[in-house]
């Protein structure tokens, strides 16, 4: 199994397909990396020679920002948010949706688990509270 | 949708112009404003403004992080009280 990128370990699937397990890679990334190294994207990810891994590695490295790097980054812009107490920020010191969604119903991902509330129009069946 | 570079970013000229000239003069002032959706630029790092919220005015000191946002960004306009948590009751 090639090693790309660091400890990513992407196993026997097309190498297109096994690039995206890389965080910062998808498909789309995936494809250009293999056109610019000239290698067939429907080959399987074990089956490639040495010097193809490292050439997309080298790709990788040099035009990209992957795995722990992207991951800083991306933790570096939400803490630069939070500080300046603008509204994206307050939203992510918040935990709720930051680009407008609506609140009052859905928005799950960003506020967990329901937690229902005594006494709360429409709710028929109480469940603990 | 974004705005068009072309126009460049929408700073309110009244504003701006009175920011510029306070600078200038070295005078130290906050700036009470209605523009929201004026952009922070470079020349607005280090004064104060005193931004409406609908209501009331929200003092901002301006740093070079805020930049690039727009001055409502920072004078929220909601009051959010948190709920009473589940086990205060």
């Amino acid at each position: 199994m090639p090693r790309i990128a660091g400890v990513d370990v992407p196993n026997e699937k097309r190498i297109d397909i096994a690039l995206t397990r890389v965080y910062g890679i998808g498909l789309f990334r995936s494809r250009q990396i293999l056109t610019t190294t000239r290698i067939d994207a429907s080959v399987r990810a074990g089956k490639l020679a040495e010097d193809e891994v490292s050439r997309i590695a080298n790709v990788i490295e040099e035009k990209y920002v992957v795995e722990g790097q992207l991951r800083r980054q991306i933790q570096q812009n939400i803490a630069r948010l939070r500080d300046i107490r603008c509204y994206r920020g307050l939203r992510h010191i918040r935990g709720l949706p930051v680009r407008g969604q609506r609140t009052r119903t859905n928005a799950r991902t960003r506020k967990g688990p329901k937690k229902t509330v005594a006494g709360k129009k429409g709710i028929k069946e109480m469940h603990r509270g | 949708m974004s705005r068009s570079v072309k126009k460049g970013p929408y700073v309110d000229e009244v504003l701006y112009r009175r920011v510029v000239a306070a600078r200038d003069s070295g005078e130290h002032r906050t700036f009470r404003t209605w523009c929201r959706a004026c952009t922070i630029v470079p020349e607005f790092v280090g004064t104060t403004f005193e931004i409406h919220n609908g209501r009331s005015f929200a003092k901002v000191f301006v740093t070079e992080d805020m930049v690039g946002h727009k001055l409502g960004e920072f004078a929220p306009t909601r009051t959010f009280k948190s709920h009473t948590s589940a086990r205060g009751r």
